[in-house]
């Protein structure tokens, strides 16, 4: 009838400890929850509580031994059925490890730490690497873009506010919030109109505390609602992004599949104009980097109203980085009532021979400038705009490399791990075997953006380093 | 504004003192549930030292009556959102003690189907939206959880729970603010277990009365004796009165206590065994529920069936949390986005 006590483990990744001192002796009565040992590790020292009630009846591991196994029986109890049946796991029924008790015994605080360390690091070693923001770059090119049919002039500005009405239109648990997105009618006049359609409780200005309001948003969108979420400023992000990347990103994973974040964070994103290094800052690869989320870039009008809408209808939590100077600039765009563009698709912008140009945002209005350049010079580029960072459409990159067996990537963020990278990265591991010069990167330079008119324009990638990076890849 | 609301919460604390807080048929019901978050935590300490559960694992021990007492106030629809000491909030919103055990060892019968562990687990069905690793970021999901009542135009409340550790977090001031402007029907409650981590409050928070952590905003407040379950539903009822009635947030200081650890390896040198000993003989809350129902004629027998079916309860949970198989190797790649267009 006699229950075994057996060492017990303070952690997962204890395997032996020293039992340095015993509180009970044999013959002794014990009670659940009684101390009746102080085992110690190098970490830390913990007493052992009971779980059973009892007579301790024999010792069987002296006090002041060390390398004692975990679950290894240390005492016997005669368990005299205090208790009544006690409950019994399988295959444990003679043998119940007691529970490590965390009181005032003596033992060292970076122990604690130590541990907290170790857990972490466990954690991490599990990763495993699988290019998972990217479709398959081995399949074929995705499909050409579909003829939306007529198209007229609007900017870009306008061509936001377009989707959010037309999906806050569609669907009432779609609402706006953020700094100055009612009243003021957006900081950017990209909300223009949309207090006077949809009212206070879907357009809703926040205090100027983007942690806090995030978070409220991230809750809502749990419960079902889609929130858009505008930021004054990508920049202003980071008081939030704790709240966008562990609790919108995380929480599908983390609860089996069980609760989704269908929620929209939009906002420009990197360099505007002499506002210097605070306010110019391109977060692409940031968030990119982050299973759980999906990222859009826009450049044209009709990328901002495609992708914008498909980002409010997406069940997932979506970045859309849109540009401020490009808010002003007219494209064209198609009228029709339901357009709307493919998450993860990239389109070709111009075709070409010679050279790959993949760019995204503002940079593929410079891409396109280099090409019309190069064109004159007897180069032909292929330009193409990503639309989405993650997913990455690297089967469109892959097959276009495969045609012209040259890569320049572009972009106005900083040049370390950055999408560049990745992408040119996929192209080595997907087309190595077609590229017949090393990729070059096209990027703004590794350094805060100063304010100074001159050295900002150095800052930034421009037409004539594009231009200038093709002829390296194309040695001309 | 906070003064004159804590008055009117003290003129109805006066006039509900002239009947308990709950019926004995309530009552009763606490003690089973207090009871099974206090056995469930000893058998998950207990399976952590077998090595059968993993990571952090923090225990609730000590703590139960406030989450039994608060979830007495509750009705469908209602939101409950904590850190990562969810093991009794979980259970008190009626979720399965057989999930919560099977994610805590880690397998496919866990309510994250295994992949959340201790912090993380959810269900909508119950009301339960965590489970959260990040300290204070439940505060301003759960002023989410408010909001979505209020746009909705619910009648529902949303609990938020959140440490005294917590309390200091500056976006737990942003979202009374938000709370408070918007008039969110959010209960905010603090559970001062009088230590973050090995960090005592004093040596933590410079407010020495956290219920008025939240005063500049209008938002009431209040401290509850966290040990007692119906002085807990006492507080709790005027709370959530104060929410569904669209008076905006309330908050909810619970003193409270933990006898265990911050987790599972915590040496514990920061405050004395007899600190420990003194609150677990003269505060346990689930002690004093059961000599408060054997003063209302409650028998040792009828006291010793409810030990019996929880312990029952409890050894289910670890039988089926030690038997229910690891998750499948594609579970790693999936819930990662959700697939399907809406």
């Amino acid at each position: 009838m006699g229950v075994q006590i057996l060492m017990p483990a303070l952690s997962p990744t204890m395997t032996e400890g020293k039992l340095s001192r015993w509180l009970k002796k044999e013959g002794d009565a014990v009670k659940s929850g009684d101390v009746i040992a102080e085992i110690e590790t190098d970490k830390a020292t913990m007493e052992v509580e009971a779980v059973d009630e009892g007579t301790l009846t024999r010792i069987l591991v002296p006090e002041g031994t060390e390398g004692v196994s975990v679950n290894s029986p240390i005492a016997e109890l005669d368990g005299g059925g205090a208790n009544g049946a006690r409950p019994q796991a399988p295959g444990h029924d003679t043998a119940m490890p007691q529970q490590p008790a965390p009181p005032a015994a003596a033992s060292s605080a970076v122990g604690e730490v130590a541990k907290q360390a170790e857990d972490h690091g466990a954690v991490a070693a599990r990763g495993q690497a699988r290019g998972e923001g990217a479709a398959k770059a081995g399949e074929a090119a995705a499909a050409p873009e579909k003829d939306w049919g007529p198209t007229k002039p609007i900017t870009v500005r306008e061509a936001l506010r377009d989707a959010m009405v037309a999906e806050m239109r569609a669907d009432a648990d779609v609402f706006l919030m953020g700094e100055e997105v009612a009243q003021y009618q957006g900081a950017y006049k990209i909300s223009q109109g949309l207090l006077d359609e949809f009212g206070p409780r879907r357009v809703i200005d926040t205090p100027i505390t983007e942690h806090g309001f995030t978070g409220m948003a991230v809750g809502a969108a749990m419960t079902g609602l889609k929130p858009i979420v505008e930021f004054m400023t990508f920049n202003f992000s980071m008081q939030a992004i704790d709240q966008i990347i562990n609790s919108a990103a995380k929480t599908l994973y983390m609860s089996g599949g069980q609760l989704g974040c269908p929620i929209v964070f939009r906002g420009p994103n990197g360099a505007a104009a002499r506002v210097a290094a605070q306010h110019s800052q391109c977060y692409a690869s940031w968030y990119a980097h982050v299973p759980g989320l999906k990222v859009v870039a826009p450049w044209s009008a009709a990328d901002a109203k495609g992708l914008l809408r498909a980002a409010i209808r997406d069940p997932n939590p979506v970045i859309v980085l849109e540009n401020e100077i490009l808010y002003g600039q007219s494209f064209e765009c198609p009228v029709a009532e339901d357009f709307v563009l493919p998450i993860g698709q990239a389109k070709i912008e111009r075709a070409g021979k010679d050279v790959t140009i993949v760019a995204y945002s503002i940079a593929v209005g410079w891409a396109m400038q280099a090409a019309e350049e190069l064109a004159q010079q007897g180069i032909e580029a292929e330009v193409i705009n990503l639309r989405s960072i993650r997913p990455l459409d690297a089967a469109t990159i892959a097959a276009s490399v495969k045609r012209t067996n040259r890569l320049v990537t572009v972009e106005e963020g900083w040049p370390y791990a950055n999408i560049g990278t990745e992408v040119a990265m996929q192209v080595i591991e997907a087309a190595f075997d077609w590229l017949d010069a090393p990729p070059v990167r096209v990027t703004g330079k590794d350094i805060p953006m100063p304010y100074a008119a001159n050295l900002e324009k150095l800052a930034l990638p421009t037409v004539a380093d594009i231009v200038g990076a093709v002829k390296r890849v194309t040695y001309k | 504004m906070a003064q004159a609301a804590d008055t009117a919460g003290a003129k109805r604390r006066t006039r509900a003192t002239k009947e308990p807080a709950m019926s004995r048929e309530q009552l009763l019901q606490a003690y089973h549930d207090m009871l099974l978050i206090r056995r469930f935590e000893e058998k998950a300490g207990q399976l952590y030292g077998m090595g059968l559960i993993g990571g952090f694992c923090h225990l609730y021990i000590g703590q139960e009556a406030v989450v039994v007492g608060m979830q007495a106030c509750l009705e469908p629809g209602d939101q409950v959102i904590t850190s990562y000491r969810d093991h009794g909030h979980m259970l008190a919103t009626g979720m399965e003690a057989r999930g919560v055990m099977a994610e805590l060892t880690g397998r496919i019968g866990g309510y994250s189907k295994g992949k959340g562990g201790s912090m993380h687990m959810f269900s909508r069905e119950k009301g339960f939206y965590g489970g959260h690793g990040i300290v204070g970021a439940q505060v301003s999901l759960g002023t989410g959880l408010a909001f979505s009542n209020w746009y909705r135009e619910a009648k529902n409340v949303s609990l938020t729970y959140f440490g005294e550790g917590a309390s200091n977090q500056g976006q737990v001031f942003e979202s009374f603010n938000l709370a408070a402007l918007m008039k969110l029907p959010n209960i905010f409650i603090i559970e001062n277990n009088k230590y973050g981590m090995g960090t005592s409050v004093e040596r933590a928070s410079a407010s020495r009365d956290l219920s008025k952590n939240a005063s500049p905003w209008g938002i009431p407040g209040e401290q509850v004796n966290g040990m007692d379950v119906m002085a807990v539903k006492e507080a709790g009822e005027r709370a959530v009165a104060h929410c569904r009635a669209g008076n905006g947030p309330y908050l909810l200081e619970m003193k409270t206590y933990r006898y265990r650890g911050h987790s599972m390896s915590d040496p514990a040198k920061y405050r004395t065994r007899e600190e420990v000993q003194k609150m677990r003989e003269q505060s346990d809350p689930i002690e004093t529920a059961r000599k408060a129902l054997l003063d209302q004629g409650g028998t040792e027998a009828e006291l010793k069936r409810i030990d019996d079916e929880v312990k029952a309860i409890v050894q289910d949970a670890a039988d089926f949390a030690q038997t229910s198989p690891e998750p499948d190797e594609r579970e790693l790649w999936t819930d990662v986005l959700i697939e399907e267009a809406r």
